[in-house]
């Protein structure tokens, strides 16, 4: 059976509000969760979904209403796991009057990395993140994309078998994003479980292996990159040869691009049928059928998406 | 445990060198040795009267407020800029994030109290142009000022765990301006009556007595102080400053941070 690096019992969050703070409004609701040991997961949702409260929650910053969490079958409140996780708060700021060395080698403190050998690692571990030159520059003289360098840096200096990253690739330019990314494979090829939050799917579509749905505090779904993008498959295109039999379709069809003879053409699953049934009848020669893939984005927005109810 | 709570402390004192705050200290010196020419100039006998009273309040006043506008961010500061977000997220317990805070500003003052100490001997023997027995006496009044700065230190990181910088402060030097006056709340709940003198009595003992660490008088006298009330005086400041810090460490483990 595949181990767990994290599962998360119906955790929950709720904040009081009003003057007198006796009201209860839900931040986050009750919800399970699973991954598995060595995956790139991502926790997709909207901004205000709830994604940071629950790193946060994990992260121990802030407290549970109900429910629990086990990180690599510890308790989550327990702070000796934390010798094995490594966090990337979203926008992360450091103290600026240190230098990128000086930092890493107070968080290499903190995490309890032995002072033999300390140097070492941190000059290795900036090469590593493309700071090799400005170890000993003050952070801030940092642009933001640097700043993210040694925010993953500092997320990784005592080598954690759990990465949480909190909207990695949040305010950086196509160089950095692109770059965030190749730091982030580097971690998933190293064998590293990396929990990251985004409202950027194409990001989660190139790296992740699974990922969950959270739209205004809820849990709407999870499931694997793949399987998801076929669940909302329900277009196939169909090609073929007789530019004739098109008229007799068209009413069928989504949408139709017609070149020489050949007609290219998107038909809905349920149409699918009588569309090649009618080819078959007139005489067209087909050339391919070929299911059309949905989007992790079309994923998103049929787990995000709401039918409003209108109160009379 | 101990090498994460040395990080705290000494990150926290490099902060505050590297944001300039001991800066003070070089005006203080550079003030109280510029000056010292001038008590000279005063009657003789009384000049070094003046500079002790003079060079001793300043001290105190500096380090007390250093204190309190240091003290405010230590904790708000990590908040607001979510820096503490990538220390709580490692294995450090949240005690040893105040403590260490503490001890890390704590040691900012006693350095800035040890090179004004420097100074003010120096405009000591640029006055008198010699040293006396006495002047040994002044540094009984200087570490009873460095206990004040336990207390103060104390006070502000408590505030600090749970309010707004502004209001932290605020509340610090009210507490500093009331407890500086302990001691007639102390006589007043000896001559009152009833409730009065039993409520009087407990706010006399909630507040800090800074009053009884105030000795700058009897040394610019040459008076001694006693060996009882030094050794009074040091656990007054450490039981106090402990029980605070608890205080402020209760409120803080239980703080949701935004």
């Amino acid at each position: 059976m595949r181990m767990h690096a994290i599962e998360i019992q119906g955790l929950s969050k709720n904040y009081t509000v009003g003057f007198w703070r006796k009201q209860s409004e839900p931040a986050l609701k009750p919800f399970d969760l699973s991954v598995n040991a060595g995956e790139t997961f991502g926790f997709l949702g909207p901004n205000g979904a709830g994604k940071t409260t629950t790193l946060k929650l994990l992260m121990g910053i802030i407290f549970p209403t109900s429910g629990t969490a086990r990180i690599l079958g510890q308790d989550f409140r327990d702070p000796e796991i934390k010798r094995r996780t490594g966090f990337l708060p979203e926008q992360p700021y450091f103290y600026d009057y240190l230098s990128a060395t000086e930092l890493l080698d107070y968080y290499a403190q903190l995490s309890g990395v032995p002072a033999a050998g300390r140097k070492q690692k941190i000059a290795e571990l900036l090469e590593r993140v493309g700071l090799g030159d400005a170890g000993k520059k003050h952070l801030r003289k940092f642009s933001k994309g640097m700043l993210q360098r040694v925010g993953i840096a500092q997320a990784i200096i005592h080598d954690p078998e759990v990465i949480f990253l909190d909207e990695p690739m949040s305010g950086l330019d196509p160089l950095g994003r692109y770059e965030m990314r190749e730091m982030i494979q580097d971690l998933k090829d190293r064998g590293k479980t990396i929990f990251f939050s985004t409202h950027i799917l194409s990001d989660a579509e190139a790296l992740c292996d699974r990922v969950a749905v959270i739209h205004k505090g809820e849990l709407r779904g999870v499931g694997v990159v793949n399987d998801l993008q076929s669940s909302v498959a329900s277009k196939t295109e169909v090609v073929w040869n007789g530019a004739h039999a098109l008229a007799g379709v068209t009413n069928l069809l989504i949408g139709s691009h017609v070149t020489g003879d050949t007609v290219r053409a998107t038909v809905g699953q349920p149409e699918l049928d009588a569309v090649l049934e009618k080819l078959r009848q007139q005489r067209a020669s087909l050339v391919s059928v070929t299911p059309l893939h949905g989007t992790l984005e079309e994923y998103f927005l049929s787990k995000t998406t709401e039918q409003e109810t209108v109160k009379v | 445990m101990t090498s994460r709570l040395s990080a705290i402390t000494l990150n926290t004192f490099r902060e505050a060198v590297r944001d300039r705050v001991l800066y003070n200290l070089v005006l203080f010196v550079l003030l109280l040795v510029a000056s010292a020419p001038l008590f000279s100039q005063i009657s003789i006998g009384i000049e070094r009267l003046i500079l002790v009273n003079v060079g001793l309040s300043a001290m105190s006043l500096f380090g007390v407020v250093i204190a309190i506008f240091i003290g405010i961010g230590l904790v708000s500061k990590e908040i607001e800029k979510r820096t503490l977000y990538t220390i709580l997220s490692r294995p450090v317990r949240r005690w040893e994030f105040i403590v260490g805070k503490y001890l890390g500003l704590l040691l900012t003052l006693i350095v800035n109290a040890a090179l004004m100490t420097l100074g003010f001997y120096l405009a000591l023997f640029l006055t008198a142009r010699q040293y006396t027995r006495a002047d040994a006496g002044i540094l009984v009044a200087i570490y009873f000022i460095v206990l004040q700065f336990l207390m103060v230190t104390a006070i502000t990181l408590l505030f600090s765990s749970f309010s707004t910088p502004i209001f932290s402060a605020i509340f610090a030097f009210a507490l500093f301006a009331i407890g500086t006056f302990g001691e007639d709340l102390h006589n007043f709940a000896a001559t009152a009556s009833g409730a009065t003198k039993w409520l009087a009595m407990g706010a006399a003992y909630a507040i800090p007595n800074f009053a009884s660490l105030n000795v700058i008088g009897q040394a610019a006298h040459d008076q001694g102080v006693g060996g009882s009330l030094i050794v009074f005086n040091t656990i007054y400041a450490l039981l106090y400053s402990a029980a605070v810090t608890a205080g402020a460490v209760l409120v803080f483990e239980r703080r949701n941070l935004k």
